[in-house]
């Protein structure tokens, strides 16, 4: 199964390390991803820019409303995502435990939900004739 | 014994087997249920005439298997016809039923239906239902929940189960003492749950309490661990006071003024036994320390000859390992009883500042009782209005009540 795991902390632990601190866990991070896509487990994923830098746009009435700073405030701060494959939940979650900022964070493990397949084509359409370039 | 009887015995005590190895082989738990009620059907129909097999057991994982797979080939067809999909042709798995791999179904099930992933509700309505064997009916009546809301608490969370892809499975060694402590807190929960509750319970049919026990015990057969031993001890040497702790109005009585006759010889004797088994094994975990402290209790012939010394040592002892204000208060009682009631009162007055004391009304009653014992009494009425002012429960309610009452004489 796929599962997302979603890498939240407080960005103000962060702002407080060391510059050798940060270096270190940036490493560590590197060397999970690495150890994961040997093993499999590791489908994507990125880390993110700190919260401050999130613009949010909605659509409303046709019109996109954009906004600066994320959708909602929160205690701890969405910071990175991994899309994982794992055999089940308990697998995923021991390889969720072992992103390090789960020891100073929260990693949030959720099954991914598959879309379902695109509707068939109503065959009672009327095909379109072949068009030469022509845009509708 | 009628067949019938013998059949409805047999599910009392084995359906949880029948379904957790169902589970296993169709991978469902629904599917798996139903299929164990047919089996069940089919031994109403049959035995009378054939004879009880002479290992029941698998025969209703086997009758019921074959129900399950009928029904997954039927399931098959109508999804080939709704969505053209081609059909699994897979077969199903051949159904181990040694008496091991039946057992370790049994842990499956348990550890499944206590995952943390699910809500602290949902795990003891799943263990109550698919363990205990408890119809929706019964779970619904022990947890004074409406039957349709837990209906669909359960239908929720086996859900949950499915759409997370909870493994059907014990988990591995590294994450066993974990889990195995989050199995037992459900089944603690649920314990308590009947132990607190014991006016209501009267009038069911069912005794959590009892059913609580009933899965430990099944658990330390399974999985012989020193804390699983030590909470079968606990609850049994808890229940073993169940006839003497609530008098006639069913107002609680206090340990100390208990009819010590009326305690349960028998529970008290298997609870010792597995204390002993528990003790055995290292570390001494937090349930162990409350067996060994409820065993003192159960050892002194009359409440003056309690070993008071020792259940200060031992709260101390469970204080180091599982420190909570809870444990404080309860050792500062015991200090209290070991020394004088100023000397208890003296350790409670450090516990006040505790938020999460403040709002405990046993931390208000024990203060009352200590003040009571010194003589303070206009200090105790006080108290026994702050503990009334926050219990809820009736027994306890009642207990609290009478006291205030005699000191206002």
């Amino acid at each position: 199964m796929k599962y997302a795991a979603l890498v939240y902390y407080q960005e103000s632990l962060i702002a407080a390390m060391t510059d050798q601190e940060w270096h270190d866990l940036n490493q560590e991070c590197v060397a999970g991803v690495e150890r994961l896509t040997e093993q499999g487990h590791f489908l994507g994923g990125q880390a993110l820019q700190p919260v401050e830098s999130a613009v949010s746009v909605r659509l409303r009435d046709g019109e996109p409303l954009v906004s600066d700073g994320p959708f909602a405030e929160t205690k701890e701060q969405l910071a990175g995502f991994y899309l994982l494959e794992a055999r089940d939940l308990n697998e995923a979650l021991r390889l969720a435990g072992r992103i390090p900022p789960a020891r100073f964070g929260t990693v949030e493990v959720r099954p991914i939900r598959e879309l379902p397949p695109r509707d068939p084509a109503p065959e009672t359409a009327p095909s379109r004739p072949p068009t030469g370039g022509e845009i509708p | 014994m009628s067949m019938e009887q013998q059949i409805e015995r047999l599910y009392r005590q084995h359906s949880a087997r029948v379904l957790a190895t169902l589970i296993r082989l169709t991978g469902d738990f629904d599917l798996a249920e139903e299929a164990m009620q047919e089996a069940f059907a089919s031994a109403v129909q049959q035995w009378p005439g054939e004879g009880v097999p002479e290992h029941p057991v698998a025969w209703l994982i086997r009758v019921g298997q074959r129900r399950g797979v009928d029904q997954i080939r039927r399931r098959q067809v109508i999804r080939r016809h709704a969505r053209e999909q081609p059909p699994l042709e897979e077969e199903p798995p051949r159904a181990g039923l040694d008496a091991v791999t039946i057992q370790d179904d049994m842990l499956r099930l348990l550890f499944t239906c206590c995952h943390p992933a699910l809500a602290m509700a949902d795990r003891v309505a799943l263990t109550l239902r698919e363990m205990c064997g408890l119809t929706t009916e019964q779970v619904a009546a022990a947890l004074l929940a409406r039957p349709a809301t837990l209906a669909q608490r359960i239908v929720r969370a086996k859900r949950r189960l499915r759409e997370l892809g909870l493994p059907y499975e014990v988990p591995e060694a590294a994450a066993l003492p974990e889990r195995l402590t989050g199995v037992l807190r459900v089944l603690y929960l649920v314990f308590n749950e009947g132990y607190s509750r014991s006016d209501g319970e009267a009038l069911l049919d069912v005794s959590l309490a009892e059913e609580a026990i009933r899965t430990a015990r099944a658990l330390v057969e399974l999985l012989p661990r020193g804390e699983a031993f030590g909470l079968l001890a606990l609850m049994l040497l808890h229940d073993a006071r169940r006839a003497a702790r609530q008098g006639a109005d069913g107002e609680l009585i206090p340990l100390e003024e208990q009819d010590r006759g009326r305690w349960d010889r028998e529970r008290i004797e298997e609870g010792r036994a597995w204390l002993a088994r528990a003790l055995e094994l290292t570390p001494t975990g937090p349930y162990t320390l409350q067996a060994s402290i409820a065993a003192v209790h159960a050892e002194a012939p009359r409440a003056e000859a309690t070993d008071w010394g020792r259940i200060v040592r031992l709260y101390a002892a469970l204080q180091r390992r599982q420190p909570s204000p809870v444990v404080a208060l309860n050792q500062a009682v015991a200090v209290a009883m070991r020394d004088t009631p100023e000397a208890g009162l003296h350790q409670l007055a450090t516990l006040g500042d505790e938020a999460a004391l403040a709002d405990y009304h046993l931390f208000h009653a024990a203060r009352a009782d200590l003040l009571r014992r010194a003589g303070r009494s206009d200090e105790a009425r006080l108290a026994y209005r702050q503990a009334l002012a926050l219990c809820g429960q009736g027994a306890e309610r009642r207990y609290l009540e009478r006291r205030l009452a005699e000191l206002e004489r």
